[in-house]
């Protein structure tokens, strides 16, 4: 897994690419709450674009990333999200804490 | 087409990719679809991370896959020889977890349940726990009955 992040206003873009399983979960989350503590970001953007696989591990990545910007009302947002990604989201309840939006700009600007 | 493989593996982390790249790639003979490839390696990879996770708690132990194929029907066996699930019917409730602190989802059992045609479990606390999964591809068409 590689990461690239990026921060527009005081939101965290994550961007993936590769296999989001336990063992990416591991390096995503250091590397994410390192960023959380030391700056000014609110919200976080997953734009899982370059993620051609998930499991459980990476829902619990998101969910543990939801519950540190939520003690700050941030929200996490997420994009480009394969119909797979998309049933994956749904089983777990993830839709009804976080919105999905279709691209990065569409995240960005809300619509 | 009838073949068998077995793969032993220590559990880290970094063999979780490397197992499910071996079953899908095993799989791929029955000629599955991209979708039931996918369906598989997401089962194979939740099973052997809870091997890794909880089984062996991240200590180093032995994880044993073992798969067979009969025409289109696809069996996989993950062994560990861990702590072992004191309940088995809390365990394999969605959202269940015993280790929320690792940011865990508890949606493990769930998914090896909804991406296999089934997915059973035979544990024993302080032996290890066995996961069988069995697909029989070319069933896209089968309305979800
Ligand atoms: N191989 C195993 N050995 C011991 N305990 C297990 C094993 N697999 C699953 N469990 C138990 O079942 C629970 C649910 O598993 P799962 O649905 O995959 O969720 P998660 O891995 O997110 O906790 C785990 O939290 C753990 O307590
Ligand atoms: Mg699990």
């Amino acid at each position: 897994m590689e990461v690239k992040f990026k921060k527009t206003g005081s939101t965290l873009i994550v961007k993936m690419f590769g296999e989001l399983d336990h063992h990416a979960a591991g390096f995503l989350r250091s590397n994410i709450d390192a960023k959380l503590n030391r700056s000014d970001i609110n919200d976080i953007l997953f734009d899982f674009q370059g993620v051609n696989f998930m499991d459980s591990s990476g829902i619990g990545m998101i969910l543990g990333r939801y519950k540190i910007v939520s003690l700050k009302n941030g929200k996490v947002l997420a994009c480009n999200l394969s119909p797979r990604l998309m049933r994956i989201f749904e089983m777990s309840g993830l839709l009804t804490k976080i919105t999905v939006y279709n691209s990065e700009r569409d995240a960005l600007t809300g619509a | 087409m009838n073949n068998y493989m077995k793969l032993e593996i220590p559990s880290k982390s970094q063999n979780e990719a490397f197992a499910r790249v071996v079953v899908a790639a095993f799989a791929a003979q029955a000629d599955p679809t991209i979708d039931e490839i996918s369906d598989v390696k997401t089962a194979v990879s939740e099973a052997v991370t809870n091997a890794v996770i909880h089984g062996y708690e991240n200590k180093t132990g032995t994880i044993v896959i073992s798969a067979t194929l009969t025409g289109a029907r696809l069996e996989v066996t993950i062994v560990d020889y861990g702590v072992g699930i004191e309940d088995l019917e809390q365990a394999r409730k969605p959202l269940y977890t015993s280790k929320p602190e690792l940011d865990r989802s508890g949606m493990g059992f769930t998914i090896m349940e909804n991406f296999m045609d089934s997915c059973d479990v035979i544990s024993e606390p302080g032996k290890g726990t066995t996961v069988t999964m069995v697909k029989t591809f070319g069933r896209a068409d089968d309305t979800e009955a």
